[in-house]
């Protein structure tokens, strides 16, 4: 009882797989251009990917490819979608909204309007039941549509960034509201909120070019980022490279020092292991296991990525020498509120710095400074 | 409040002065004739001269003859505006050009092209001969000139309505497992209500309207093809008064029917600037959303 696709688009190089547990909320991040919501339109049955297959608790949604081409068609599939705009039907009542899909499946007009009472109470929305979407505030037109999706039964919901049209007081109600209601239903989420991702979703993909770079659970991918973007999300600096004895050495010959990360994290299916750390990870005693991982992941050569965050970070004018840290020359791009911070942006990489540290360096776009790091500060671990 | 609503606001237009002087002088274009005719009315035999057995007539064709073609036209008009406005074949867009010449053509070439279709020696009228079925020179030959020639009004109204509305209700309504048929009638024809209404009453009125294309497919028979249009052309020959106070009849059956449905262009999509938000705490993302069509 699994949803299960892969899809290929080729017009817009978007190729993916992906698997969804019955009860599992699984976050989709990425880029804008990423092809998330190419995915949610596959699944939904709104375009039709150039090959793949798809099937939801054993139904099949399609199959395409050499000498195959079944397709169901988007009212048979069970796929409702929830949009950043709540897209209610303007000329019906937030009641006859939320009843559409129980009247579509058959129901009578007295059990459809029923079931609508039944989830616009699940909203907390009972009170708006012959209101008009004109007449709903931004927040509650939402969540009547979060009813109107959940109304008909869907056994896959699709929520298209749900919170991202709402203003910054509806957006936190909303996501609890999407908590509850998602506790013990499958459903995928575009998002671009990590929040969301911490709070909604048991595990997060990140997609970038129309393919997955990254998935795992939302507190792995947070704490251990393997790509960029999702060192982005997490508020770290990623560097990639390839590891060495004491860090890592980056495409064009930087040498960035750190701890090898000591904690091996429960091996994704994704990554294929290196013969030792199978062989080890079989046998008894996390000790061990995580030890014999360490000598086998870490073994120079391997693609590997330096991670730190960019409290770590400090900016000199001149380069500063004294093992172990590491220091890089950049040229400063931004400069950036961020809390009570200066947030130094250079290139791909940042550092915070205090308001009072920034001025009295004079920080400006353009200015060429040293980035510092404490080795002890950058986690090294393979990508 | 004793300058409209819309001014009232104080809202910047963003007209040149320039511009009102030329809009006055179009407008007085359309209503200058009309006034001069509406002065030429003899009064005191208006009555006599628009109840008289050929004007009843005409009148009460005219209007069951449009009724007829603008039903037409909504039966036939609305598959075909969904087809241009929403599918996608082969042969689209030349279909569309040739849905819109009748807007273009002169009624009186379509009349003709009826007459070689639905004539006695036509295309298909001699296969309806076989079943003796006569159109042209019947009422049923007025309603189907009305109807070639007001189907177009119909078409370009609904595609441009369906077109700015967009496809995304109808998708979301689709995931909630509407088939098409529902889709139809519960999402996409509500949406576009509004434009199949203006659509419908420009039918109308271009069906009470028509003239060259009856004459030439249908004849001028009283009481049968002789539509008040005709009627006024007829008696502009002989009886000057009565084919004036039969204009002006039109006249106020056109502007009535035109007034009653169409309520003028809906209100802007935007709120002017400095317009204050209507109760609660609406933002532009939501009263978007909210929007009726977009």
């Amino acid at each position: 009882m699994t949803f299960q696709l892969e899809a290929a688009v080729a017009a817009r190089s978007f190729d993916v797989s992906l698997t969804v547990g019955p009860m599992e909320t699984v976050a989709v991040m990425g880029p804008n251009g990423a092809g998330k919501s190419t995915l949610l339109a596959v699944i939904a049955g709104l375009l039709r990917p150039d090959t793949g297959m798809a099937h939801l608790d054993g139904r099949p949604l399609f199959d395409l490819g050499a000498g195959r081409s079944a397709w169901t068609a988007p009212h048979h599939r069970g796929t409702a979608l929830l949009a950043q705009e709540p897209m209610l039907f303007p000329h019906l009542t937030a009641l006859e909204n939320v009843a559409f899909g129980p009247r579509s499946r058959g129901l009578s007009r007295s059990r459809a309007r029923d079931a609508g009472r039944h989830w616009l109470r699940a909203v907390d929305a009972a009170e708006l039941e012959s209101r008009r979407p004109a007449e709903l505030s931004g927040g509650q037109a939402q969540r009547v549509a979060v009813a109107r999706a959940l109304a008909a039964d869907p056994g896959l919901l699709l929520l298209d960034e749900p919170m991202a049209a709402l203003d910054i007081h509806a957006a936190p109600l909303l996501r609890r509201l999407l908590k509850r209601v998602l506790e013990g239903r499958r459903a995928i989420i575009i998002t671009h909120d990590v929040l969301d991702a911490l709070m909604l979703a048991d595990r997060v993909v990140v997609l970038e070019n129309g393919k997955i770079s990254e998935a795992g659970a939302t507190r792995d991918v947070l704490q251990r980022p393997k790509s960029r973007f999702a060192a982005g999300l997490a508020g770290l600096n990623l560097v990639a490279g390839t590891l060495t004895e004491h860090g890592i050495r980056t495409a064009d010959g930087q040498d960035i020092a750190g701890l090898h990360d000591p904690q091996l994290d429960v091996p994704h299916p994704h990554i294929p292991l290196p013969e030792a750390a199978t062989a080890s990870a079989a046998g008894n005693g996390v000790q061990e296991r995580s030890a014999a991982g360490n000598a086998g992941l870490l073994a120079p050569g391997r693609d590997g990525v330096a991670v730190f965050p960019p409290s770590a970070v400090s900016v000199f004018l001149t380069e500063a020498h004294g093992s172990p840290r590491n220091s890089f020359p950049v040229t400063i791009t931004d400069l950036e509120p961020h809390g009570d911070q200066i947030r130094v942006r250079a290139g791909g990489l940042s550092a915070d710095v205090t308001p009072a540290a920034s001025a009295d360096l004079g920080l400006a776009p353009g200015m060429k400074v040293f980035f510092v790091i404490k080795a002890g500060a950058v986690s090294v671990y393979p990508a | 409040m004793n300058t409209g609503l819309r001014r009232s606001t104080g809202a910047y237009a963003g007209i040149p002065f320039w511009i009102y002087p030329i809009a006055a002088a179009g407008a007085l274009l359309v209503m200058l004739p009309l006034a001069a005719m509406a002065a030429r009315v003899n009064w005191a035999n208006f009555v006599p001269l628009v109840t008289s057995q050929s004007s009843l007539d005409a009148l009460g064709l005219s209007l069951r003859t449009s009724a007829v073609s603008t039903v037409l036209c909504i039966v036939l008009g609305v598959p075909l505006a969904l087809v241009l406005a929403r599918g996608s074949f082969p042969g689209q867009r030349l279909l569309r050009s040739f849905v819109l010449l009748p807007l273009v053509l002169p009624p009186v070439v379509g009349g003709i092209a009826l007459l070689y279709t639905f004539g006695r020696q036509g295309l298909l009228g001699r296969s309806l001969e076989v079943l003796g079925i006569q159109i042209a020179f019947s009422t049923a030959a007025v309603v189907i000139a009305q109807t070639f020639v007001a189907l177009p009004f119909l078409v370009v109204s609904l595609e441009g309505t369906l077109r700015t509305t967009g496809s995304r209700y109808e998708a979301v309504a689709a995931t909630l497992g509407a088939k098409p048929a529902t889709v139809l009638r519960r999402v996409t024809l509500p949406l576009v209500l509004p434009g199949l209404a203006s659509g419908a009453v420009l039918s109308f009125a271009r069906s009470l309207g028509e003239f060259g294309a009856t004459l030439t497919f249908a004849g001028s028979l009283q009481g049968v093809t002789r539509t008040l249009p005709l009627e006024i052309y007829l008696q502009r020959e002989t009886d000057a008064d009565s084919a004036v106070a039969l204009s002006l009849v039109l006249v106020a059956v056109a502007v009535t029917v035109v007034s009653v449905s169409h309520r003028g262009p809906r209100r802007p999509a935007a709120p002017p600037f400095g317009s204050r938000p209507v109760p609660g705490e609406r933002t532009t993302a939501e009263s978007a959303a909210g929007g009726d069509v977009r």
